[in-house]
């Protein structure tokens, strides 16, 4: 991993970081992807993937009105609130 | 050693005292809470302490118990990995990022004990998010063994082991996403187990892996953790993965022994398995010995060529995983929020920097690499295909026998501070990894001292829903030895 590739996965994961942090995370991912890297021996032809453990298919619910959680109880951990919402920056400025 | 009498290490003998009338929920939970002031400033299990709480609990389940209506765990203490939700008692996931997060509402598994009586008295500190073998990577402070205050009690569910073997609580509960719960129940001597995937409701748990993460039991005896796991076990609609099946009587085959079980020994745990210490591997060969005793039949000529794949699996779909699921932190609904930068995007990026650590983020920036345009066939697709590979290995494995045991992990619990490189870190969940991947159950139950007298665990896995055979087992073996009464000096 060169270090643009990680200030590139950085941006994609929204995680800012400094030029050291930037160094160290590219010699630990470095590190780690070459350890990974011996997947690719494996024979996979034909093999279907897994996603999880317990062999489930399609889960649905019923379409029905419930409560929901108590809005100032949601509200209370919110950083910033206005108005019973939660307050944020402007997306475009 | 320990007496088996003990309230505060046995729920059997807890329960006993307490409908006999010898003890009072109020006088369990006092104790607990004075043994916690006397030894926690040393162990360091715990975030967060909820005297008045409990002390509340205690009282309703004093009444309860007096009215007739106790059920198993009825004013039993217990703590709670910080991971799992309380209602409005903050739940920290060790992270700087909710270090003052009070969540709306109960987990399912809080809501099933509180219902069936038993007293909370605290959240035990962890690996932020669980992510971690030593619990060093908590944001607050590392938890320290009870059995050498200078190692670790192993991770990521490091205080839940540690205050169980402390002789704090009768009973914790953990997480185990990759050997979370069972690590550091090898590495702390107590009893740790891990559930099929989908017998416990994970509504509640915050979200690390979502297609491994499983709540489990710690105790000090297979049949304690029986009975923790049927009050929290069973269908919940709020998590989709939760198995819609009845749930067996888990203590049903304690007592019936292992005459003519056959298990696997397979190579990959023993000879050929890397960095494996010698007192280890011997522990274990004896614990098979034992077994052979009482009349299982043990093939140590078994193999599973992928167990060393499961590894690299787990390490691209945990974070793959992980990084989805910890997108939610971004610093507008709850948690730590930095707020002066020059603009959104500034805002946000740098409320993940500053409030995730290191470990975290390198978790986050492995799967969204492994997610991102061009590397996902190479890494996240070919794991989950190797993935259906190390199922089958397993699945076929059970089709010869019922049990698969190994060491819990290659060694015995290490110093604060001693592994420093991330990799190395992962090899401690090398032998509990398959397990995971497949779903399967898995315990780990007290087998000896390695080094420097520190303990070792011996992992049993099961087939899928199995939980019955993998109980039955470890509870043969247990009646064999008494290394589940070894506890601590502190």
């Amino acid at each position: 991993m060169t270090p643009d590739e990680v200030r590139h996965i950085a941006l994609l994961a929204r995680i800012g970081m400094t030029d050291e942090e930037v160094a160290r995370f590219q010699g630990d991912l470095s590190s780690i992807l070459d350890h990974i890297r011996v997947l690719e021996a494996i024979d996979t032809a034909g093999v279907p993937p897994t996603a999880n453990g317990a062999d489930l298919l399609n889960v649905t619910a019923s379409d029905e009105a419930r409560p929901s959680h108590d809005r100032d109880a949601v509200l209370r951990n919110a950083p910033a609130i206005e108005e019973g919402l939660f307050r944020v920056r402007a997306v475009l400025e | 050693m320990t007496d088996s009498n003990d309230p505060a290490r046995s729920i059997a003998a807890a329960a006993r005292a307490l409908r006999d009338g010898d003890v009072t929920s109020e006088q369990l939970t006092r104790a607990v809470l004075q043994r916690v002031v006397e030894l926690d400033d040393r162990v360091r299990a715990f975030v967060t302490v909820t005297e008045a709480e409990a002390l509340a609990a205690a009282a309703a389940a004093d009444a309860r118990i007096a009215a007739g209506d106790a059920r198993p765990l009825t004013g039993v203490p217990l703590a709670l990995k910080d991971v799992i939700t309380t209602q409005g008692i903050r739940t920290t996931c060790g992270s700087k990022m909710l270090e003052r997060y009070e969540p709306v509402d109960d987990a399912f598994v809080t809501r099933k004990l509180k219902d069936a009586g038993a007293v909370v008295v605290g959240k035990t500190n962890m690996d932020e998010f669980a992510m971690g073998s030593s619990t060093e990577h908590s944001a607050f402070f590392p938890t320290h063994n009870p059995w050498d205050l200078e190692c670790v009690p192993g991770g990521s569910s490091g205080g839940s082991a540690a205050t169980v073997a402390a002789g704090m609580v009768p009973f914790s509960l953990g997480s185990d996403t990759g050997g979370s719960i069972r690590q550091p129940a090898a590495f702390c001597g107590v009893v740790g187990m891990k559930p099929t995937y989908g017998r416990v409701s994970r509504y509640g748990l915050v979200a690390f892996a979502s297609s491994l993460d499983q709540i489990g039991p710690f105790a000090h005896s297979v049949e304690d953790a029986a009975t923790v796991l049927q009050a929290v076990a069973g269908h919940d609609p709020r998590d989709s993965t939760s198995a819609d099946r009845s749930v067996p009587e888990f203590s049903s085959e304690l007592d019936r022994g292992v005459e003519g079980m056959r298990i696997a020994a397979p190579r990959e745990f023993f000879a050929d398995a890397e960095r494996m210490e010698p007192e280890v591997a011997e522990a274990v060969e004896a614990a098979i010995v034992v077994l052979e005793e009482q009349g299982a039949v043990v093939d140590r000529d078994t193999s599973l060529p992928l167990a060393k794949a499961a590894l690299p699996v787990y390490y691209i779909i945990a974070p793959s995983e992980a990084s989805a699921n910890l997108a939610r932190y971004d610093g507008v609904k709850y948690g730590y929020a930095y707020r002066d930068g020059r603009s959104m995007w500034e805002d946000m990026e740098k409320t993940r920097q500053h409030g995730f650590g290191d470990e975290v983020k390198r978790r986050i920036m492995l799967g969204t690499y492994a997610l991102s345009s061009g590397y996902y066939d190479a890494y996240y697709l070919q794991a989950q295909k190797v993935r259906t590979l190390i199922r089958r290995e397993l699945s076929e494995l059970f089709s010869r026998y019922q049990l698969i045991l190994s060491p819990t992990a290659p060694s015995v619990a290490f110093k604060i501070g001693e592994v420093s490189d991330p990799y190395e870190m992962y090899l401690n969940d090398i032998f509990t990894l398959p397990a995971s991947i497949a779903g399967l159950p898995a315990i780990s139950q007290p087998c000896g001292f390695g080094h420097d007298g520190m303990p070792v665990g011996l992992q049993l896995v099961a087939d899928s829903w199995d939980e019955v055979t993998l109980f039955r087992g470890a509870a043969a073996y247990e009646r064999a030895t008494d290394w589940h009464t070894r506890a601590p000096a502190l």
